[in-house]
């Protein structure tokens, strides 16, 4: 039994976190469509479902694939902020692009994706460049200047607004759709600069996946392998500025964090390796915007941003409850089926030292025998008893008030008992304790010794029958019930049981 | 381009205001200055204990909490109407409570949320803020576009509110005489217990925020002190919600004390130079937005924003000119 690598529990569990995902967001439609049907008229939410699935309309066409490459670019990038530590970077920027996308209209008046582009990048990075420099050449801390930057920029983009929505163009220019987004505003135009905007992202992040990889996590290391550490960084900054500003339309300025952050976060407890992390972040980031791209759809002109982000945190839910080995639920679970497992173990280990007392003598126990051992009420080892019934390990004869262990469970008394005297065992001889003081180590170690390990210390310690207290060990012939193999030469031919 | 920037108008800009527009633009010039100056104060903390983006995110996720204290009382607005209950002022300040009760409860549930995800999983604490009031606020958008016809909130109006919406119908009245309309009032009250709060626990404030260890040893509660400044922020940004929204809000609550910081190093007059800042800040603000037509909460953060550079340029510790001026000298 190697602890080694239980893929196959993984890859379970991820498709069973796959399947409820999938089902959480099937029943947020359901209730969805509970409130529609009653709020509204003339749209039937069945109609607007089959609408939906069979692509008729255009600009949902469009929607759902800014929804989608959206999720995509947030996925990649925001995966690099999560484990950069700079998660609120992404707040940053997605604010201060507010005065560049005012300015980037006014250029020529109308909603020019190529001038907004433009203008955005141009704010966010002069936003990042200002609290660079606060934090550099101030007493203030990193939080203060993004927050101060953020609000500020924000400021000035709103008065920018204000004005805007004064000219006669302007009050129609669909210009505060930034704000929440709007997928369904998303045009022919905007999902080509998407997409050549995220092509772009995703070519240099696969080329330069080695440089961003070794400078997120070892920045120190990879200068001193002549990796440019600040023009990776500036340039990661960059890519930033362009995902946040081309998802803009979509999912809004003051949710774009949120899909940068949350479809990360969420990869991040579901995997180890980066590029796991980056395939699941891009996989959860699509789901989450196509989710939002569909649940604003179906009532009128609601915002898309919060739709999506809500997709997202769903999932994140979700994983933080179970995923296989981070959740909060997995974990527990965990820790309880530990927990009685040894409760198991030390109870069939009192059985087998009450029997071996009698010298095996008895084929069963009696409960009154066991609880006495035990130091416990007669109550507690019924239950205890029950317990191990329950799992297979002991059957319990009521008439004559005994339990008796099956094959199965003597097997495992035996192996238990091993564990402890072998340990024991192993700490006098090669680790010169005293043989008073080995018993509380060998309790808690026997519990989690493998088989592996045992098959070790049997041949360091070459091949003992006895503890330091002189109880006999049992042995694997013992334990798998095979004939003791007389062989002079020590060699036992013990078979790994796999 | 010519109708975007309005030309400078003496007359129009910086007279009337104070002559024929007195009795509107005074009210919000008192409004914006009340709601800066808590904010300011309070700021001042929040930088000290490096909560700026606590801050951040609590003055997004109070908007779930409002948005369903408004679901709920608009079930008990209805039964009122239906037995006729028409008391306008008690009306008003009746239906304040449950809101400032939701902004509050989600203050708490924004602290405890960020806690459980930062303590009990591997995400960091960056990340576990930035999900928690997004989500929150996600949240709160959504209930208010599907109910928009209960909830008394427009969602345009969250990110940046705007103070000259603020309405001045109820005017608190004492022996028949007209005093100020509630919201002022309200902001008011929540600004003097502000600086009365501050007054009382300036000494436990001040201790817990410079050393958390020293005062956890001279007995400061500094568990306590933590999470009532969190529901006090709350109490702050819920009623500075309307006016300047939850983003603006962010500006108000940093500015001041950032700029103060810059000028000074002591606590006492970094307290004052933030309620200076926001006096200069609002009364700048109101005559830009003024002058360019547009909303007043932003331009008061443009003010503030460049009070802080002037500050930045002329500090005499960390001013930009400064640094110059020292270079060349070493150079």
């Amino acid at each position: 039994m190697r602890c080694g690598k239980p893929i196959p529990d993984t890859m379970l569990g991820r498709s069973i976190i796959t399947i409820l995902a999938v089902a959480l967001n099937a029943l947020m439609m359901l209730q969805l469509h509970a409130e529609r049907i009653g709020q509204s008229v003339d749209i039937h939410p069945l109609d607007q479902l089959r609408r939906f699935v069979a692509l008729e309309d255009p600009a949902l066409r469009f929607a759902l694939a800014g929804g989608l490459i959206l999720g995509l670019l947030c996925g990649l990038m925001g995966s690099f902020l999560v484990v950069r530590k700079l998660s609120l970077v992404g707040d940053t920027i997605s604010h201060a692009v507010l005065p560049g996308v005012a300015a980037g209209f006014l250029w020529n008046m109308e909603k020019d994706p190529v001038a907004i582009l433009i203008g955005a990048t141009t704010a966010g990075l002069l936003g990042m460049v200002l609290v660079t420099q606060l934090t550099r050449r101030t007493r203030l801390k990193e939080d203060t200047a993004m927050g101060m930057v953020l609000a500020g920029f924000f400021g000035i983009g709103i008065c920018m607004m204000g004005m805007i929505q004064r000219l006669p163009t302007g009050s129609k220019s669909g210009i505060d759709k930034f704000l929440f987004g709007q997928a369904a505003s998303l045009g022919w135009g905007d999902i080509q600069l998407m997409s050549v905007v995220g092509l772009l992202v995703l070519i240099l992040i696969l080329t330069f996946y080695k440089e961003l990889l070794t400078t997120s996590f070892d920045p120190q290391f990879s200068g001193s392998i002549q990796i440019p550490v600040h023009t990776i960084e500036h340039g990661f900054m960059l890519l930033l500025a362009f995902a946040i500003v081309i998802s803009l339309e979509a999912v809004g300025v003051v949710l774009v964090s949120a899909m940068l952050i949350i479809p990360a976060a969420t990869a991040y407890l579901l995997c180890d390796r980066m590029h796991w992390m980056l395939f699941w972040a891009c996989l959860i980031g699509m789901i989450a915007g196509a989710g939002g791209a569909f649940f604003s759809f179906l009532g009128q002109k609601l915002p898309t941003g919060p739709f999506m982000v809500l997709s997202a945190s769903g999932l994140f839910a979700l994983a933080l409850a179970f995923a296989p080995r981070q959740g909060l639920v997995s974990r527990w679970w965990a820790r309880h089926a530990r927990s009685s497992r040894i409760r198991r173990e030390n109870a069939l280990k009192s059985i087998f030292h009450v029997l071996e007392k009698e010298h095996f003598a008895r084929e069963g126990v009696t409960l009154i025998d066991l609880a006495h051992s035990r130091s416990q009420t007669l109550h507690e080892t019924e239950k205890t008893c029950r317990e191990l019934t329950r799992a297979g390990l002991a059957s319990i004869a009521h008439e004559e008030k005994a339990v008796y262990l099956t094959p199965e469970g003597m097997r495992r008394a035996q192996t238990i008992v091993r564990n402890h005297r072998l340990w024991e065992r192993y700490l006098t001889d090669a680790a010169n304790y005293r043989p008073d003081h080995v018993h509380d180590d060998a309790e808690e170690i026997e519990h989690v010794l493998g088989e592996a390990t045992v098959r070790m210390l049997e041949r360091q310690l070459n091949f003992v029958d006895r503890d330091p207290h002189g109880k006999p060990i049992p042995s694997i012939q013992d334990i798998s019930g095979q004939p003791k193999n007389r062989n002079p030469d020590g060699m036992t031919g013990y078979h790994t049981p796999s | 381009m010519m109708n975007l920037i309005l030309p400078w108008d003496w007359q129009r800009v910086v007279i009337e205001p104070w002559t024929s527009g007195a009795e509107i633009y005074g009210w919000i010039l008192l409004m914006g200055f009340l709601i800066s100056a808590t904010c300011g104060l309070i700021g001042n903390y929040l930088i000290l204990r490096r909560m700026a983006l606590i801050g951040d995110a609590i003055s997004h996720s109070v908007l779930p909490g409002m948005a369903v204290a408004f679901l709920v009382t608009s079930g008990w607005k209805n039964a009122g109407d239906q037995l006729g209950a028409t008391a306008n002022l008690q009306e008003g300040l009746l239906h304040g409570w449950p809101i400032l009760l939701g902004a509050i409860l989600a203050g708490m549930v924004t602290s405890l949320l960020i806690e459980l995800i930062h303590h009990r999983s591997r995400i960091k604490q960056d990340a576990a803020i930035g999900i928690t009031f997004s989500t929150l606020f996600a949240l709160g958008v959504v209930l208010i576009s599907l109910f928009a016809d209960k909830v008394d909130l427009d969602a345009d109006c969250i990110l940046h509110g705007e103070i000259a919406f603020i309405p001045l119908e109820p005017f608190l009245s004492v022996g028949g005489w007209a005093v100020a309309p509630l919201p002022v009032i309200q902001m008011l009250g929540v600004a003097s217990l502000t600086v009365l709060g501050i007054g009382l626990f300036y000494k436990e404030l001040l201790i817990s925020s410079f050393d958390p260890g020293l005062a956890k040893a001279t007995g400061i509660r500094v568990r306590w002190i933590h999470y009532g400044l969190m529901v006090w922020l709350s109490i702050v940004v819920v009623s500075a919600f309307e006016s300047v929204g939850a983003i603006l809000v962010i500006a108000m609550l940093i500015l001041p004390g950032a700029t103060a910081s810059l000028l000074s190093q002591s606590l006492r007059t970094m307290l004052g130079i933030s309620v200076v800042h926001a006096l200069l800040s609002s009364l700048g603000g109101l005559h830009l937005a003024i002058w360019l037509d547009t909303s007043i909460a932003g331009s008061m953060v443009v003010a503030g924003s460049g009070l802080f550079m002037i500050a930045w340029f002329l500090s005499p510790t960390q001013g930009l000119l400064k640094q110059r001026g020292k270079a060349g000298a070493v150079g």
